[in-house]
């Protein structure tokens, strides 16, 4: 029974940790988190949905078709509206992102409407594979193993690329990275593009758990959201392990305290962790100046 | 011209013969209203007072104390749910109920704002939306609050009338957001609201200019809260019926778009922004029957062609967003701040 727990825990968290990791991404080179992630990740899985069923592609073209569209939508979002914003602060950003939201929403539930879908995947939800006491299914495994793969892409990106270290300049320090010569206006497009993909990935992986609707990344944004706090905004590996955690916890409390308040216990946490650590579990905090 | 010369002019509410003739203007045009216009427009008129009432008390916390909240949904359930319940269980008389309601709400924004002392940006964000998430789930799965079907408000009667219509209902809403207006703009000008303001600006000057900040960051949620409490119990009323699912996370949005959309840091401009926006979001919601030009069919057979039919109603939440981010690149003031440059141009005309 724990080890099963532990195991869809991880499952969870791996999505969570994800859109963690896209939100990070933004917020550490934009300064804002993005509510409109998880629409943006919807829409794409949509697009996914609508390549592999109503044209009939296969699965390869439709997902990386699904992924393309993502980068392209962020680069949009970015270029056409956060970049026109003057003088921004906190509050306007987040205005704005949650205007990306509502926007995305609308058009979602205009063009597909309110019912429910399948995505079929090429890796079944329902064959399973028995770890010792525990029941997996294929489908855990692969969203934990491209999960973790895709972490480690990354970490090589941002460690050894020259884009991934112009990115980490342009998050330190915008103005002495634009005196270095990167252009700081592309760098943000990029991330922006990056961020979506990896969204898309996570909605992509969860659409054959849940069910496709335009609400689908409702709940899951929050946590992943959540399990980005809960690590810390400042740190990719935190808000990763952030995911993992809070992925394994809510299972834990759903199997063995109650299920139906298990959504409630992520934001519970969240504040009794905020609460002592402002700045999140991982992440060094820093004193503002007047 | 509009010079102040000492203190007391400085916070009188109204400071110019103008403001008054239209202040009394205004009460006029809405004692008259109710009598020549049609049952329709009164239940919007209720409906733009209530959203007008939270308006002003999100503001209070976002626009003059520099907070941000995503969870005020919650507070508007608890003032709602509060109203409900201590009448129909304990028969508390209405106007006791919804105070206390509004109470018990103030409450928990006074427990909200404890993080909040700590907490900036999207921290403080988080655990807004957290906690508005989490009232509405508790609401939903508690039997005491009637679960997914939620419940039905009990009559509401007062002063030994009972009041079953929207013409009834008018002559209690509207004097209650009246009154409630009227002491946000008189808070405003007092020691509160200074210190409020100081916060905004720089709550660490304000520390050391000695404000307590523990104190009024926790008064300015637990005032915020008060207001969206009250307008939850009569919002209650006004629809007769009320279940968790409307106290849904875009609710609160919708909130933080009024505030927004009418100006930050600006009372009159709370009152344009609730009653705008209540005025979009009744109308949007039956897009397909405008009529003029033709629009609607213009729109349902578009739908049709490239969209769905079903989904048509959600142009609502595609306009609404993108008023909001319209409005934060290019106007970042709101309405408020249209009102002023209007003002400002046809003063110095020729100029």
């Amino acid at each position: 029974m724990f080890l099963q727990l532990i195991m869809s825990g991880l499952s969870f968290g791996s999505l969570y940790a994800l859109i963690a990791l896209a939100m990070v991404i933004i917020y550490k080179t934009s300064e804002v988190p993005n509510f409109g992630q998880g629409e943006m990740a919807m829409i794409s899985t949509f697009v996914a949905y609508t390549l592999l069923v109503t044209y009939q592609y296969s699965y390869a073209v439709s997902f990386v078709g699904a992924l393309l569209f993502a980068a392209v939508l962020g680069v949009f979002l970015e270029f056409v509206f956060l970049r026109r914003a003057k003088d921004p602060n906190v509050l306007s950003l987040i205005l704005i992102t949650l205007g990306f939201e509502m926007v995305l929403y609308g058009l979602a539930s205009w063009k597909w409407g309110a019912d429910q879908r399948d995505l079929p995947f090429p890796v079944s939800d329902f064959d399973t594979v028995s770890l010792g006491p525990a029941v997996v299914s294929y489908l855990n495994i692969a969203t934990l193993l491209i999960t973790l793969v895709l972490m480690f892409f990354l970490f090589l990106f941002f460690k050894y690329t020259k884009v991934g270290i112009a990115m980490k300049a342009t998050q330190q320090n915008a103005m002495a990275a634009r005196i270095n010569g990167i252009r700081t206006n592309r760098i943000l497009s990029i991330t922006w593009a990056m961020s979506s993909l990896i969204g898309a990935v996570a909605g992509i992986l969860l659409a054959p758990i849940a069910t496709l609707d335009p609400n689908l990344m409702l709940d899951p944004l929050l946590k992943g959201f959540s399990s980005a706090v809960l690590g810390g905004m400042t740190t990719l590996v935190g808000a990763a392990l952030g995911g993992y955690i809070l992925g394994i916890i809510e299972n834990l409390f759903g199997g063995y305290v109650s299920l139906e308040f298990k959504s409630i216990v992520a934001f519970g946490i969240i504040v009794l962790v905020l609460c002592f650590k402002p700045s999140g579990l991982f992440a060094r905090h820093y004193v503002r100046k007047v | 011209m509009d010079m102040k010369r000492d203190y007391y002019e400085d916070i009188q509410l109204l400071d110019s013969k103008v403001l008054w003739f239209w202040f009394i203007m205004l009460i006029a045009a809405l004692g008259v209203f109710p009598f020549l216009s049609p049952n329709y427009y009164i239940y919007m008129a209720n409906y733009m007072a209530i959203n007008v009432i939270v308006t002003v008390g999100l503001n209070i916390l976002v626009g003059y104390t520099g907070q941000i909240s995503l969870g005020h949904a919650g507070f508007f359930a608890i003032g709602a749910y509060g109203t409900v319940l201590l009448m129909s269980y304990l028969h508390v008389p209405f106007f006791l109920a919804l105070v206390a309601a509004a109470f018990i709400a103030a409450f928990f924004g006074f427990v909200l704002g404890l993080p909040a002392l700590r907490l900036e940006g999207p921290y403080l964000a988080i655990a807004t939306l957290g906690f508005g998430m989490a009232i509405t789930q508790v609401i939903g799965r508690w039997q005491v609050f009637g679960g997914r079907m939620g419940m039905e408000a009990p009559p509401l009667t007062l002063f030994g009338v009972n009041l079953e219509t929207d013409f009834q209902r008018y002559f209690l809403i509207i004097p209650v957001t009246f009154f409630m207006t009227w002491a946000a703009r008189n808070l405003m000008k007092t020691r509160v609201g200074r210190a409020f303001i100081a916060i905004r600006d720089s709550d660490i000057a304000a520390e050391t200019m000695g404000v307590n900040l523990t104190l009024y960051k926790t008064l300015s949620f637990a005032v915020s809260a008060f207001y969206t409490g009250i307008a939850g119990g009569l919002f209650a009323f006004l629809l007769g019926f009320i279940n968790p699912s409307t106290f849904n996370f875009f609710l609160s949005i919708y909130f933080l778009a009024f505030v927004i959309v009418g100006g930050i840091g600006s009372i009159f401009g709370s009152i344009m922004g609730g009653v705008v926006m209540t005025f979009l979001l009744l109308e949007l919601d039956k897009i397909q029957e405008i009529s003029f030009l033709g629009i609607g069919q213009m729109l349902a057979a578009f739908s049709e062609r490239w969209m769905t039919l079903v989904g048509l109603p959600n142009i609502a939440s595609i306009i609404f967003g993108l008023i909001i981010i319209l409005l934060v690149v290019f106007e970042p003031l709101g309405l408020y701040g249209f009102w002023i440059r209007t003002k400002i141009y046809w003063k110095t005309w020729p100029f």
